[in-house]
């Protein structure tokens, strides 16, 4: 029973981290670019390295912070438009080839030694560390020191931590992961307000439940501590309402229009070029963001954010729906979540040393953990290609 | 039938729901390519089109009488499609810059994207029908709407900036599907829709922006029978509230039962205007489209009775005797 409560602990422990939620970001600004206007961009991130380096290199040269964020925000909007004038106008395939080979360019010039100046402000491959950036941050803190347990009330209070209790719990927490997405997916009879009451009520109970199980304990204030999950997820929370608000407008209807067909819209008079350009620039500022708070409790490290990262942004919001309001949460969670639990399911019990048929080293495990998602997500988009929210309907027209 | 396109009336608009008044207008055409018309609403000069060594279109002098419907015939591969997407900014002319010029309205289009086209008030359909699949059939709707305040980004995340603009919409959009008959459709994904209510949709969605000029690629293609008799109704209902049709179709009982003026493409070329009773029995077209046994409908039963069919293995056998005695 350790051994399993060790491993929702270290599930848990991703699941609220700040990466995790700064991942979630830029999908969503990921989903506007591909889930709803059906730009290819295998760029995103470039957009959350250029934004990581604006914030980090202007604390560090001694911009206030306020001013440091949109430093990092119009470092994207200026890539965006560097990149879209000469696509957009071009067939979908041209932006990915762009994108892609763009991104690649920003990551070799902030490893690259070769100038001078340069690198004494990117510092090269070894990257910037976070202990250079953060502290304008953490002093925004109002948490104070000391450590904080999430939820400081849990199951250990409750009949000594009998494991009838946690049973009793997780199936509970399933039970409304199910209902969540039967109502994300338009299977239970609720609408408007109440479909979101249902729905909001239902994350938040699943998500104390949760903690209540497997509770965390973070240091209030310090690098990746409280504080950071706090403010990011709180700013997780605001992107999906800003999602919500635009694509739900006749704007996101205008997304939508161009994703599907680009000459019907401009036989209506849209002006596909702008609509495309615009959505180019909000998704990449969301990944700005997302960069900023990627690399707020670890280091900007140009290497840590290359294909691999934008690869994985694509796996969640496949995961979790293209073209959803909440899939690009969900999979960036599913998506993490599921890793750290392949980790330690093989650390526990396949790593050398640590179980009796153990035969995988500790970097095995890693590895080993990344060929089980592979297998997973192939498997998914084989039986479920819409991902977790998506509506099956729309797969039946081919477009 | 409910009133819900505002009659774009121009000079002669309105009075030309009459058909007598149709004729008589259209009388005072010269039957002849590129003829002058009263009150043109769409003029076009010099505009070619070449795709390496063919020219697809080579348009001399063309215009559109406003208020009345034009069909625009000929055969496979005489230019029509190309014709339509290079006046309404799908294509670019090859003499663009170098005397090509058209005009809609007034207003010169030569440069014109086909965005701005549209918003000109010249809107068009396409012959393989462009509905946006994933989309409801309520979306398609409301995204054909002109000037909508709520798609532009600065404003779209403040409802009260767009809220009644978009009811009025929606309320525009359903009286046109229930005109068109799609009105129980109208939460279903388009992509879900048949060819023929396709058509119907795109038609719909086209009226939303209150065109001047509606500019239909083979709207009948692929339409079953009744639907087709709607579709003409439709047709001929916006004529009547004042609005411009120009038309491609390959059917000549509907080009004979529906428009005012016929014009004739074959090899790029416009080869002959009239009115529909008259040119089809000039030379012109006869040679290039529509061969000597135009009038028989070949489906018709009601034609195929013993004294037809044994007239026509005559003149089979008379032909053939002819060709036997050439090779001889």
């Amino acid at each position: 029973m350790d051994d399993i409560q060790n491993i929702l602990g270290a599930m848990m422990r991703v699941a609220i981290d700040p990466q995790t939620a700064a991942v979630a970001i830029a999908v969503i600004g990921l989903n506007i670019h591909f889930g709803y206007t059906g730009l290819l961009n295998i760029g995103q991130s470039a957009f959350m390295l250029l934004g990581a380096y604006g914030f980090a290199i202007s604390i560090t040269q001694g911009v206030p912070m306020f001013f440091a964020i949109l430093i990092g925000l119009a470092l994207a909007l200026v890539f965006a438009l560097v990149l879209g004038v000469p696509t957009l106008k071009l067939r979908g395939d041209y932006l990915a080839i762009v994108t892609i080979s763009a991104a690649e360019i920003i990551r070799y010039v902030g490893r690259s030694v070769g100038i001078g100046w340069l690198t004494d402000l990117t510092k090269g491959a070894q990257g910037i560390p976070g202990s250079q950036y953060r502290a304008p941050f953490t002093n925004l803190s109002f948490f104070g020191d000391g450590s904080t347990t999430l939820l400081p009330f849990n199951y250990t209070d409750v009949a000594g931590g009998s494991v009838v209790v946690r049973l009793i719990g997780w199936v509970v927490v399933i039970a409304l992961i199910v209902l969540l997405v039967r109502i994300a997916r338009g299977k239970v009879a609720l609408t408007g307000a109440a479909r979101t009451g249902a729905m909001v009520g239902a994350v938040v109970v699943a998500a104390l439940l949760a903690l209540f199980l497997v509770p965390v304990t973070q240091r209030n204030t310090g690098a990746n501590g409280l504080w950071f999950t706090a403010v990011a997820w709180t700013v997780v929370g605001l992107s999906v309402l800003l999602l919500l608000g635009l694509t739900r407008s006749p704007w996101g209807r205008a997304l939508r229009g161009v994703r599907e067909d680009e000459d019907a819209m401009r036989s209506l008079g849209k002006n596909v070029f702008a609509i495309k350009m615009q959505a180019l620039v909000i998704g990449g500022l969301f990944g700005a963001l997302g960069g900023m708070m990627y690399v707020l409790p670890a280091t900007v490290q140009p290497d840590s954010m290359g294909r691999t990262l934008t690869f994985f942004c694509y796996t969640a919001l496949l995961l979790g729906g293209a073209a959803t309001i909440w899939g690009p949460v969900l999979g960036s969670l599913i998506f993490y979540v599921g890793r750290a639990f392949v980790i330690a399911v093989s650390q526990t019990y396949l790593q050398d040393g640590s179980s009796p048929i153990g035969f995988m080293s500790n970097q095995q495990t890693q590895q080993f953990a990344f060929i089980v998602v592979g297998v997973a997500l192939m498997l998914l988009v084989i039986f479920r290609p819409q991902g977790i929210l998506g509506d099956k309907r729309e797969l039946r027209f081919n477009v | 039938m409910s009133e819900t396109t505002t009659p774009t009336t121009g000079s002669t608009g309105g009075a030309l729901a009459d058909p007598a008044e149709r004729r008589r207008l259209m009388s005072t055409v010269t039957p002849e390519p590129g003829a002058a018309k009263a009150d043109p609403i769409l003029k076009v000069d010099k505009i070619t089109r070449q795709f390496g060594g063919i020219t697809a279109v080579d348009v001399e002098h063309l215009e559109v009488q406003r208020g009345v419907i034009t069909a625009l015939i000929g055969p496979n591969g005489a230019g029509k499609t190309t014709f339509f997407n290079l006046i309404t900014g799908f294509d670019k002319p090859t003499s663009a810059g170098h005397g090509a010029h058209w005009e809609f309205d007034g207003r010169a289009l030569n440069r014109t994207s086909a965005s701005s086209v549209a918003r000109s008030g010249m809107v068009r359909t396409f012959q393989l029908t462009k509905s946006l699949s994933r989309m409801t059939v309520m979306e398609n709707m409301m995204l054909g709407a002109q000037g909508q305040a709520g798609e532009s980004l600065a404003k779209a995340l403040f409802r009260p900036f767009w809220a009644g603009e978009e009811k009025q919409i929606e309320e525009k959009a359903l009286e046109l599907l229930a005109r068109f008959k799609l009105h129980e459709k109208r939460a279903d994904f388009a992509g879900s829709l048949s060819g023929g209510q396709r058509k119907l949709l795109e038609m719909a969605r086209a009226l939303m922006s209150d065109p001047k000029m509606i500019m239909l690629d083979e709207p009948m293609a692929g339409v079953n029978p009744a639907l087709t008799q709607s579709l003409l109704g439709h047709i001929q209902s916006l004529r009547d509230e004042g609005m411009t049709v120009l038309f491609v179709e390959h059917d000549m009982h509907v080009v004979r039962h529906i428009s005012d003026w016929v014009v004739v493409m074959a090899e790029g070329r416009v080869v002959a205007e009239g009115a529909a009773d008259t040119v089809m029995s000039n030379p012109a077209v006869i040679d290039a489209y529509l061969g000597a046994h135009h009038d028989t409908d070949l489906g018709d039963d009601d034609l195929l009775d013993d004294a037809t069919m044994e007239r026509l293995e005559q003149e089979v056998a008379a032909e053939e005797t002819e060709r036997e005695e050439g090779k001889a």
